[in-house]
């Protein structure tokens, strides 16, 4: 059975924190708010406090508690390596068992846990979204602007698609012999709202003569879930992807969504039972593709002679795992891409999955500072590898009223292979 | 407790959400990096010092406790509110004022963070030298209040070298300013420098101006590596002796160069028992000559390894072994005394010996690293607190590691200061009729002993 762990079993890590105030330096949302109940230091010391008896789970701790992306970056930077949003999730659980799901939270949960559900519902935004946007040019900002409940107007959001990727796609594409094996975790923004990206993912695959398995009855990875506290569904959700993802034999199971890879590798592999082996198996698309070779194979394509100018967002999710040269490596090794670094690249774009729905202000604020960035690198497009952040930094963009448009590098890198 | 009534007054004085006596918020301003706890009555985020001295006229005639805060990042709790009373947060005051290129001086408000006041001079070709190792989220207004030293002092001073004026609200109440933009200024007691280092006992910084240098054009670092911690000492004498003053001579001693060869996978040969991390900046092409004489002048004295940085990611990971320290030494013993004695630099070799003695003495790891161009040592002292009797010895050792620091001429705190840590050993540096000069100073700004009291002094 897989099993989450309790705040109780964090008390270690949290008396490893010393209170240096390390985290202040890392954390988007005390850049946001400079209060301490907002900095990793302060929800450790309201976490510690509840362990202790000394507070119960009142309004403003869950308040504190909730303002936090779980982006891990406090953890990254830390000195003595204190998972804060591994703490800060674990506190949500307690505080759901204790208090019950938010209304939202059970939202979140009816609709992950239930893959069918979510089906359904992607689909009817996608004819929703068709309808509404089908006057509108494909590259207008306008088109983009979906309101949808619970999610303020004004929000920047890709049309729904009305057939999920993983209806579009076989559920075996075979490579070359003595190549390895695969199968992609796609995860929802992907099949829902990037289709795009997961038909790059198997060309790039194909191109390396990669044998692809898609498993169709995987479901999402769960973070929605841990963000909203809902730790059984986040159990439940393990195991079915498990299931899925162990039925045929696989070498590696590749994610290209930074949200994803940290579902399988961080949360999955740290819970008790046989989920926790999907872990090791788990690559980000970009170092699998360099392994194989993809660099070199790149390296034999035409340079453009006129290039579009790319810069880079960090997902915070690949970041605090240390993958980051090879996203930038991929960039700069694509013939059409000229590529530019832009300041503060590895900071928050602020989404933090449901944090930004939760704290769609903070959220602003934060994807204010990355959309300066981006318009300051003079980049034309932002690419990045979690559809999540792509969702974020356009609708950040947009409300700077900025011209650039943020991509997966596997379009980029569709564009550039031969077809 | 703290009655409705003073709640209420600080409520009309900075409106409702910047004052808080909600238990979560008590909680989270009841630390800073000693690790000890005291809960305020009340948290208050001002954003002016009219607020603030509105704030301490009540507070003075009321004779109720504050204690100024920034990012609570202190090692010697200078900012914790000891005897309950109104924690005062200062990171609203997050403001450059002025930066003034032509005179070299900038104006700030104490909330700024370090390092973000550093890059946006550094962008205009203006350099801050203080880096206190927490510069990445400390507030200058700590580093003033506690005088926050650093890498670069060797070569540059500590904070107070860079202070040339202020603003600050009195205990009792009234807004003064000290100094300013001007590089000289002999007109009455110099108060910029009574108030940098005092600790938030004297007044509270609500403005400061500093004095800027020009970015060096570059900079170089090399890692040498000794067969002997006298080997890096004389290095050190050697270099200053040879009329080089480098920006930074780090050390690290033979026991913390274990503990990173133990916790990380980073290249330190085993016959290395102390390291010397060296940068120097300047003209580039003058950085190159530097480099090359320290290496000639230090070569005799027991080298082992010399590494140099040819490029900034190079310059990085020669300060990474520096870095993970910190990292490093949770791996000996879960708890750390971190102290940070400072002796005169020929002294570095002598104290290493003592302390090494201390800790074999206790039984006690002790690890050693710091800033050896300025003789300031940070002394590890690596305990288990839940194994009982330790926490005992550990500060039977710390109080023989000050002795001895003061019988070679030092001081039991180069960059910390005093707070509630080293209160108690106050004696043992200051002798009665000096304290009871600087107790008059307090008496005289401060007569009810409500602005941050109970540090530096013990009460009694």
């Amino acid at each position: 059975m897989a099993k989450l762990k309790d705040l109780e079993a964090y008390r270690e890590e949290i008396e490893q924190c010393v209170k240096c105030g390390a985290c202040r330096a890392h954390c988007p949302v005390f850049g946001a708010e400079r209060r301490e109940g907002r900095v990793a230091r302060g929800k450790i010391a309201l976490s510690q406090a509840v362990l202790d008896g000394e507070i119960d789970f009142d309004a403003k701790v869950m308040e504190d508690l909730s303002q936090c992306l779980l982006c891990g970056s406090c953890g990254a930077g830390c000195p003595n390596k204190v998972p804060t949003e591994e703490i800060v999730a674990a506190a949500r659980r307690r505080i759901a068992q204790e208090k019950g799901l938010s209304t939202f939270g059970k939202g979140v949960a009816a609709v992950i846990g239930r893959p069918k559900l979510m089906n359904a519902l992607a689909k009817t935004g996608g004819k929703l979204s068709n309808l509404l946007f089908k006057k509108l040019p494909e590259n207008s900002g306008l088109r983009l602007r979906f309101p949808v409940p619970y999610l303020e107007s004004g929000r920047t959001l890709p049309p729904f698609t009305d057939k999920p990727f993983r209806e579009r796609c076989p559920d075996r594409i075979e490579g070359e012999a003595g190549k390895p094996t695969v199968a992609f975790f796609t995860g929802c923004g992907i099949n829902y709202m990037y289709p795009a990206v997961g038909e790059a993912f198997l060309k790039a695959l194909k191109f390396l003569g990669i044998t692809v398995i898609i498993p169709k009855d995987q479901a999402c990875c769960g973070l929605p879930a841990v963000a909203a506290g809902a730790g059984s569904t986040v159990e439940t959700l393990a195991e079915q992807n498990f299931a899925a993802l162990t039925r045929e034999p696989v070498d590696f199971i590749l994610t290209a969504c930074a949200s994803c890879n940290a579902g399988l590798v961080k949360v999955y592999g740290d819970m008790e039972g046989e989920c926790a082996e999907l872990g090791p198996k788990t690559r980000d698309i970009f170092v699998f593709l360099l392994e194989q070779g993809l660099a070199e194979k790149l390296a034999e394509l035409p340079r453009a002679a006129v290039r579009k100018v790319v810069t880079y967002h960090d997902p915070c999710h690949l970041r605090t795992q240390g993958i980051t040269q090879e996203p930038r490596a991929v960039l700069k090794a694509l013939p059409q891409v000229e590529y530019v670094e832009m300041e503060n690249a590895g900071t928050c774009c602020g989404l933090g999955g449901t944090y930004s729905v939760y704290h769609y202000e903070n959220s602003k604020k934060i994807g204010a500072l990355k959309a300066g960035n981006i318009e300051t690198s003079g980049a034309e497009l932002v690419a990045t590898d979690c559809p999540g952040c792509i969702m974020q930094l356009q609708d950040s963009i947009n409300h700077a009223g900025g011209k650039q448009r943020a991509v997966h590098i596997l379009e980029l890198l569709n564009e550039a292979l031969p077809d | 407790m703290i009655e409705a009534r003073i709640v209420r007054i600080l409520t009309g004085i900075l409106g409702k959400e910047h004052v808080s006596t909600e238990k979560a918020d008590l909680l989270c301003y009841s630390y800073d990096a000693t690790q000890q706890k005291f809960l305020p009555d009340v948290v208050v985020h001002p954003a002016t010092a009219a607020e603030i001295s509105l704030i301490m006229k009540m507070a003075n005639s009321e004779k109720i406790p504050v204690f100024p805060r920034g990012a609570g990042s202190g090692f010697s709790g200078g900012s914790l509110p000891t005897k309950g009373g109104i924690v005062l947060v200062t990171e609203r005051m997050n403001r450059i004022l002025e930066i003034d290129s032509e005179n070299l001086v900038a104006t700030v408000e104490p909330g700024v963070v370090t390092e973000q006041f550093q890059l946006v001079v550094e962008k205009l070709g203006l350099f801050y030298p203080p880096d206190p190792a927490s510069l990445k989220f400390s507030t200058l207004g700590g580093n003033v209040a506690e005088c926050a030293g650093g890498p670069r002092c060797v070569k540059y001073g500590v904070t107070k070298d860079f202070i040339i004026g202020l603003e600050i609200v009195t205990p009792q109440g009234d807004i003064i300013t000290t100094g300013g933009p001007t590089m000289k200024g002999v007109v009455g007691y110099d108060l910029t420098k009574l108030i940098c280092g005092s600790e938030g006992t004297l007044g509270i910084i609500t403005r400061i101006i500093i004095k800027l240098l020009p970015l060096p054009e570059a900079k170089q670092t090399m890692l040498v590596m000794f067969a002997s911690i006298d080997g890096a000492a004389q290095a050190v004498s050697a270099i200053i002796g040879n009329k080089i003053i480098p920006t930074t001579l780090e050390f690290m001693d033979g026991r913390t160069i274990d503990c990173v060869r133990k916790a990380t996978n980073l290249e330190v040969p085993e016959a290395a028992r102390a390291l010397l991390i060296i940068e120097v900046d300047g003209d580039r092409e003058f950085l190159a000559k530097q480099v090359e004489k320290i290496a000639a002048v230090i070569q005799p004295l027991g080298v082992v390894e010399t590494r140099i940085a040819k490029t900034p990611a190079e310059s990085e990971a020669l300060w990474q072994i520096r870095r993970s320290v910190s990292a490093s030494l949770r791996k000996v013993n879960p708890d750390k005394f971190n102290e940070d004695i400072c002796v005169p630099r020929s002294k570095v070799p002598e104290m290493i010996r003592k302390v090494d003695a201390i800790s074999e003495k206790y039984g006690i790891p002790i690890v050693n690293f710091g800033h050896a161009g300025d003789g300031n040592i940070h002394v590890n002292v690596m305990i288990d607190k839940k194994i009982p009797g330790e926490a005992e010895k550990a500060e039977k050792a710390i109080e023989e590691v000050f002795k001895g620091a003061l019988t070679l001429g030092g001081t039991m705190s180069g960059e910390h200061g005093v707070g509630i840590a080293k209160a108690p050993y106050i004696p043992l540096e200051i002798t009665p009729k000096a304290a009871d000069y600087m107790k008059a100073i307090k008496q005289a700004l401060d007569p009810n002993n409500i602005l941050n009291p109970g540090k530096i002094f013990l009460d009694n």
